[in-house]
């Protein structure tokens, strides 16, 4: 009785969660444009996606900054979580409280920090502010995954590396990178995430010049109802999960 | 190597970091007390107008409606995510991990998209309204769009994982003998609740409860898709202040006070952890 109970409460919640994401899907490849009813199968609204070149363009440009902010942000958290692991340096303790400030923020509070010091650089906003935003606001992720890595492996391999003469970027390439390697995929999937579900911080630091998906897709359904949004949804789903089958073989061969 | 490793390590991180974000946020501090100028966006002299703005009548109300929609938001979370998370936490390794994965497969698909998807569902002629209709229990569709109720089961939707995550990771390290000595000594499931689960498993409660009241206040797309004109977060005032009005200082001034909630908030939080690392229950992890 307790287990039906159980069970049926965790796919309430599933249902709760998946139900939108089974309408768009569903709704795609219906028919009907508003999607109310089922009128039939067609792949009309997939060809209309490729001839609205914005709202493609938009989608392209929203998977590369997804594709570079997460593997820059998995390098360079990397780095940061080793320099917080391995080494003593002054300002320590306030870069990990930075890191800290990140991941708790409210993205509006970030999105308006970000804005701020673009503006006050002179940087304009497109391309690089948006990519610089998002791989600030990954950072924090992938450090602490890659930290929690490091400090489960054996100290004595550094050590004795360190005896032996080799390098502090040598020890890192052959030592340090190959064990956390399992931390930095988890890392880079997280921050791919995290930079394709982003909107409120893309809304504030992009401009005319480098559109991408949510910027395009709010001024679309603020009106009314556009299927070509269902198709990217489904394109979104399809892409990810893809990734993600493909990298749980990586690691599995790894292993 | 002509550049030493560590060095260059050391100085990315303290560079990117402040420049980044401590540089940032130390601006929109001088912002929110500098004069608002169309033009240059804040100029000088230093001024308090923009602080003494937020305790207008019109503004202080959409402050205490978003306040209030993030708190039932909060509540929802905390009622759907804590027994989702104790069952969740107690299955097999494998099971733990692919529920947890198929919490996260939903973000792909971009939260601006599924908030979409949720405008249809509860539209006039949305999947609810269609259910409730054929159902013979109403017999024209109820307003369920524009609604502060619309607004909730958005920002629950969005929401939701970030509750049930550090729920789990709670739940994950409270030590099972506790509960069966407890049972054992006689305790009833309330009891061991109320005197064992809720107190251990409290960082991950406010933990999960700052990752859902806070990000809530700021999601305006969610007010704008499904809430209409009446029912705004504080995030839709701050967009409209710093991309609609450009009254940088008065915007400034209202993210202030949000990162001073969530500052006091956060402090809350290492105060109850602490008295939990005392009791001596759990680790010092904060996350």
């Amino acid at each position: 009785m307790m287990k039906v109970f159980k069970w049926s409460f965790i796919a309430a919640i599933f249902a709760y969660l998946y139900l939108p994401i089974a309408i768009l899907v569903i709704n795609s490849f219906n028919v009907s444009k508003y999607g109310y009813e089922w009128k039939g199968f067609t792949l009309n609204w997939y060809a209309k996606l490729w001839e609205n070149e914005a709202l493609a363009q938009a989608f392209l440009n929203s998977l590369l900054i997804a594709t570079l902010a997460a593997t820059a942000a998995t390098l360079i958290g990397t780095l940061m979580a080793l320099a917080l692991y391995r080494y003593r340096f002054p300002l320590k303790a306030t870069s990990s409280g930075l890191l800290f400030i990140v991941m708790m923020s409210p993205d509006i509070v970030l999105a308006i920090t970000f804005l701020v010091i673009f503006i006050a650089l002179g940087i304009q906003l497109g391309f690089w502010s948006l990519l610089i935003a998002h791989i600030t606001f990954c950072l924090p992720f992938v450090v602490i995954t890659v930290y929690a890595q490091l400090k489960g492996f054996d100290q004595y391999l550094l050590e004795a590396a360190q005896d032996l003469g080799a390098s502090e970027s040598r020890i890192f390439r052959l030592i340090i990178f190959p064990l956390v390697f399992p931390a930095i995929v988890a890392g880079w999937l997280l921050s791919f995430t995290l930079s394709l579900d982003d909107v409120i911080i893309s809304s504030f630091v992009t401009g005319p010049s480098f559109e991408i998906l949510p910027i395009r897709v709010f001024s679309m359904v603020k009106v009314g109802v556009s299927p070509e949004v269902n198709v990217l949804a489904t394109l979104l789903l399809a892409l990810s999960l893809l990734l993600v089958t493909f990298s749980t073989l990586l690691l599995r061969r790894k292993h | 190597m002509v550049i030493n490793f560590r060095r260059f390590v050391i100085v990315l991180t303290v560079v990117w970091l402040g420049l980044f974000v401590l540089v940032p946020h130390v601006l929109v501090l001088l912002t929110s007390v500098m004069s608002p100028d169309p033009q240059h966006l804040a100029v000088w002299p230093l001024t308090l107008n923009s602080w003494g703005r937020l305790l207008e009548p019109l503004y202080a109300e959409v402050f205490w409606h978003s306040l209030w929609l993030s708190t039932l938001t909060t509540a929802i979370c905390l009622l759907l995510g804590y027994p989702f998370a104790y069952i969740v936490a107690k299955l097999p390794g494998v099971w733990r991990g692919l529920l947890l994965f198929l919490m996260i497969v939903p973000f792909w698909t971009n939260s601006l998209i599924r908030t979409y998807a949720i405008k249809l569902i509860l539209g006039n002629k949305g999947l609810v309204n269609s259910l409730l209709l054929a159902s013979g229990l109403v017999d024209e569709p109820v307003q369920l769009l524009y609604t502060p109720f619309a607004v909730i089961f958005g920002l629950v939707y969005v929401l939701l994982p970030f509750m049930v995550l550090p729920l789990v990771s709670s739940f994950g390290k409270l030590d099972g003998t506790l509960l069966e000595a407890a049972h054992d000594l006689g305790a009833g499931f309330w009891q061991r609740f109320r005197l064992i689960i809720v107190p251990l498993t409290m960082p991950g409660i406010i933990a999960g409860s700052l990752m859902v009241f806070l990000p809530a206040m700021g999601m305006f797309y969610v007010a704008d898709l499904l809430g209409g004109a009446k029912n705004l977060l504080l995030g839709n005032i701050i967009k409209n202040q710093f991309l609609v009005v450009r009254d940088w200082p008065f915007g400034a001034a209202f993210s202030v006070a949000l990162i001073g909630i969530m500052a006091v908030l956060l402090w809350l939080y290492f105060l109850a952890n602490r008295r939990i690392n005392r009791a001596g229950g759990l680790d010092d992890e904060s996350f």
